[in-house]
């Protein structure tokens, strides 16, 4: 027991992190590859044509896959920088740091693809809606992050600093999570919810979790590439990196 | 399948411009992401390497 706890946190070591990072990254891509393949083949040549939206419905396939992401990986983002915050260890914060970018990116591709959706159901790109605003906060909360760890020279006051504004940050997702239900909104209601059968064709449901497990790897894959930078970068005056670079 | 000819498939119901429009900024930005972190990992480990080297220069030219 006290022996597995001591091997999980040898990963919290930067020096142990990179090389495992750089093994597990392959796989990965697979994976990324493998749900994007499947989830493309369903969205296009399966789900079926929607009743009412006809064709322009197929945005769907990477529109919640990318809101999905912005939220869940916020939530880890801000898990990695509290864990660094209470205990201290080096991974957390490059973790965190590693996460932001691609958050932002999947806020980005979330407005812009709910703009693209937007325009020819609703006649409008862009609406002050709650659930359309509370994701284009989540957006600068990613940039705000961003730009604070930049502005800050010493690294772990970076991550301490970033790690509150993250923390902080945490009460935006369940208002964006529920805000098609606390306000009168013109954004649809969730198209999955825990306790009621889904409102979609079987082929469709399908086509959009492949689209999610997709996005998913890819996060995973793009984050950890960045933090094996990010270790390099921090760590580059330890006599570990001199010998880890061939 | 609903499709009959590529060409429809193409023209998404008269959709296209939305719905290639969001597949396309997808795919640009998720093979953009990956490559400029790739070039940020071999940046930094280029940097490491001519490091190195020049300590080692460093040390030879001490030696003799």
């Amino acid at each position: 027991m006290r022996q597995s706890i001591i091997q999980w946190f040898r990963f919290a070591s930067p020096q142990s992190f990179y090389p495992l990072a750089g093994r597990l990254i392959p796989w990965f891509w697979g994976a990324a590859a493998a749900f994007g393949i499947a989830g493309l083949w369903i969205s296009f040549f399966v789900a079926p044509t929607d009743a009412q939206q006809g064709e322009g419905y197929r945005i769907i396939f990477v529109h919640v896959p990318a809101s999905w992401m912005s939220m869940f990986i916020y939530l880890v983002m801000a898990f990695w920088a509290g864990l660094g915050l209470a205990l201290n260890t080096r991974v957390s914060g490059m973790m965190a740091q590693a996460l932001a970018p691609t958050g932002a990116l999947m806020a980005a591709l979330s407005l812009w693809t709910g703009a693209l959706w937007g325009k020819p159901m609703w006649g409008a790109w862009w609406v002050w809606d709650a659930r359309l605003t509370s994701e284009l906060i989540l957006f600068f909360l990613y940039l705000g992050f961003m730009a604070l760890q930049a502005a800050i020279d010493d690294p772990r006051r970076a991550d301490k600093a970033g790690a509150i504004l993250a923390l902080v940050g945490v009460v935006n997702i369940p208002i964006i999570y529920f805000s098609v239900k606390w306000w009168n909104t013109l954004h649809q209601g969730s198209t999955i919810n825990l306790n009621k059968a889904p409102s979609m064709a079987q082929t469709m449901l399908w086509g959009m979790l492949m689209m999610a497990l997709c996005f998913w790897m890819y996060s995973i894959a793009v984050a950890l590439l960045r933090v094996r930078a990010i270790i390099l970068e921090r760590e580059r005056h330890t006599e570990w990196v001199k010998h880890a670079v061939e | 399948m609903q499709w009959n000819s590529v060409g429809e498939f193409f023209a998404m119901g008269g959709y296209a411009f939305y719905v290639w429009g969001s597949f396309g900024a997808c795919a640009v930005l998720m093979v953009a992401e990956p490559l400029l972190a790739k070039r940020r990992l071999s940046e930094v480990r280029q940097s490491l390497i001519r490091e190195r080297l020049a300590d080692e220069l460093d040390l030879q030219q001490r030696t003799q």
